[in-house]
């Protein structure tokens, strides 16, 4: 009797779960299985993959400077990029935690940008603010600068302008610190103000030890994030100028889709997934030093 | 700064006072005006006669308005094929994607919750690790896959990465299942209910919440997708809103500004339109899950 309790439970769970498990397997196993053996062959998909060992590793990190580039360009972005999101999002957070008026609103106007992330439209604008001509341009001039070269023209500041995109679609990392801002229980502060604590003292005290867990959680998740970004790179800026903007997935693709150098880009997939999960582990071997966690379990939402 | 910290409300303090309001008002107005900008600028511009575009680029008023010629010329299309081709396969692929995807992130997340079954606990190790995983190491074996399935070139192949449910929206509505009671279960069980049908008739109801939040967000993501449209499709009788617009901004196949902002602005339009609807399942979805939106 038990067991076929047992056995009915396990049916009826694989059964809830096959839509996903098909996909994982689809969609996540075999393509990861695929790729990695890719990775060791030349092919170009009109020939049979022909089996080359490390060669494809090998020629990245020895030969292929626009490699070494994408990958300089891609580390400037992320460090440009995920501490100035988290840092803007915290500080907006923290002003909107108050009891005012018109909060929703301003709420509103802060979030609606980040719904519109990887919104192709939005890369068209962006392209038409900072580019030549543009309105940055045009509003410097009438200020009294004058500028020869755009923002996204000019090869040291054209990834700082990406960034700042992303920094632009700060909104729902504000509703996260938003959130868990209003979780940590009032009687804290309240004690800490009647030992005299102040408002500067109070927030890194207790407020933002408190973040940390949530903080540790959207940066690994930002982080991934960011080193997969594409669509900016290839419609606000194809890459350019001077390579200076050459995201690691714009190389990838630019490999794959117009070398048709299927094996080599792989590859290069492979590397991405090795760095990230370095990233995480690093981050994840320096919690210790600088997560709070007021009990075990949760990471930054009680359920 | 001014605003601090906690609800505290019976602790007036100072900055509450009228300056320290002012200010606070002056400076969340500010931000909020720096944050819609680039969005009225795009509507601006996108009725805005082509000429003018760049002469005046910093004014959000246009001194002729070309409001018909723009969204017309736009919406005619290009290489033959109108703009509504293009905005019918993105509804195709989004609803058909989020409808299929939620189902089975619905039942994924009741398995992994409501049934005690083997393994359950590493494969959803595997639901969050997907999280990881950039997506580009598929692309490639993907597309070599959908190839020789005969599905490149097709809706279907934009469709079928979502249609099997995903990490985050598993994660959401399994959140939101451990928040209700399991006496639901236990009472319905004594009422002869079936898993099965507790699931349909008990949590399907009572998850309306979480659902309509990972239906909106599915919807966004694969609306504005535009990685996976690029590598799957060539035929521009195929392509979806994104891809359209690419083909917009290429100089050489096309050189009408005005078109090109009143589409993007139309491209816009149902993600602005779910989100003035839908704010609060949004919000609420991002803060329960602590998950990027």
């Amino acid at each position: 009797m038990k067991k076929s309790l047992r056995g009915y439970r396990n049916g009826l769970g694989y059964l809830m779960l096959a839509p996903w498990l098909a996909g994982f397997v689809l969609m996540y196993l075999l393509p990861m299985i695929a790729s990695l053996f890719l990775s060791f062959t030349n092919f170009n998909m009109l020939s049979a993959p022909k089996f080359i060992g490390f060669d494809n590793y090998a020629r990245m990190f020895g030969q292929d400077k626009s490699f070494w580039k994408a990958l300089g360009v891609t580390f400037t972005y992320v460090f440009a990029l995920v501490p100035a999101r988290l840092a803007f999002a915290l500080a907006v957070a923290m002003l909107l935690n108050s009891k005012r008026k018109g909060l929703a609103l301003y709420r509103t106007f802060y979030y609606m940008p980040s719904i519109l992330s990887g919104s192709i439209a939005v890369s068209i604008v962006w392209k038409q603010i900072f580019g030549s001509g543009g309105v940055l341009m045009t509003l410097l001039n009438q200020l009294g600068i004058h500028q020869k070269i755009s923002m996204l023209g000019n090869p040291d500041t054209a990834v700082y302008s990406l960034a700042l995109l992303g920094i632009w679609q700060f909104g729902s990392s504000m509703l996260i610190f938003l959130s868990a801002i209003k979780q940590i229980p009032a009687s804290l502060h309240e004690s800490a103000k009647i030992d005299g604590a102040r408002a500067g003292s109070r927030f890194f005290k207790i407020t933002l030890p408190m973040l940390t867990p949530t903080i540790f959680f959207n940066l690994i998740l930002q982080i991934i994030n960011a080193f997969r970004a594409f669509t900016e790179s290839y419609v606000v800026t194809d890459g350019g100028p001077l390579d200076s903007t050459l995201f690691y997935v714009l190389y990838l693709y630019r490999r794959a889709f117009n070398y048709f150098d299927m094996g080599y880009s792989s590859a290069m997939a492979w590397v991405l997934v090795i760095i990230i999960a370095l990233f995480t582990a690093v981050i994840f071997k320096t919690q210790n030093n600088w997560v709070y966690y007021e009990s075990k379990g949760g990471i930054g939402h009680d359920s | 700064m001014t605003a601090k910290g906690m609800p505290a409300p019976r602790i007036v303090s100072k900055s509450k006072g009228l300056p320290g309001s002012m200010l606070f008002h002056a400076v969340c107005l500010a931000l909020g005006f720096l944050m819609v900008y680039p969005l009225l600028w795009l509507l601006a511009s996108s009725m805005k006669n082509g000429s003018e575009i760049f002469t005046t680029a910093l004014s959000l008023w246009p001194k002729t308005w070309a409001v018909f010629e723009n969204y017309s010329s736009g919406w005619r299309g290009i290489g033959g094929v109108g703009f509504e081709t293009f905005m019918l396969n993105s509804l195709i692929v989004s609803v058909v994607g989020t409808v299929l995807g939620v189902a089975s992130s619905l039942m994924a997340a009741y398995a992994f919750t409501r049934i005690k079954f083997r393994l359950s606990g590493f494969w959803f190790a595997c639901v969050m690790a997907t999280l990881m995983i950039p997506g580009q190491v598929m692309v490639v074996p993907q597309y070599i896959i959908f190839r020789a399935l005969g599905i490149i070139n097709t809706l279907v192949s934009l469709a079928a990465p979502w249609m099997f449910g995903s990490a985050f929206f598993i994660f959401l509505i399994a959140q939101f299942f451990r928040g209700l009671p399991i006496e639901l279960d236990e009472a319905a069980e004594m009422d002869g209910c079936g898993k099965i049908s507790t699931l349909i008739l008990i949590y399907l109801p009572l998850s309306a919440p979480a659902a309509a939040t990972s239906c909106i967000f599915s919807f966004y993501w694969i609306w504005q997708d535009f990685f996976q449209p690029l590598i799957f499709i060539n035929d521009p009788k195929k392509f979806t809103v994104p891809l359209a617009l690419n083909l917009y901004t290429d100089p050489n196949s096309y050189s009408n500004y005005g078109g090109l902002f009143a589409m993007s602005v139309v491209s816009l339009l149902p993600v602005v339109l779910f989100f003035i609807l839908f704010q609060k399942h949004l919000v609420e979805g991002i803060a329960t899950t602590g998950l990027k939106g």
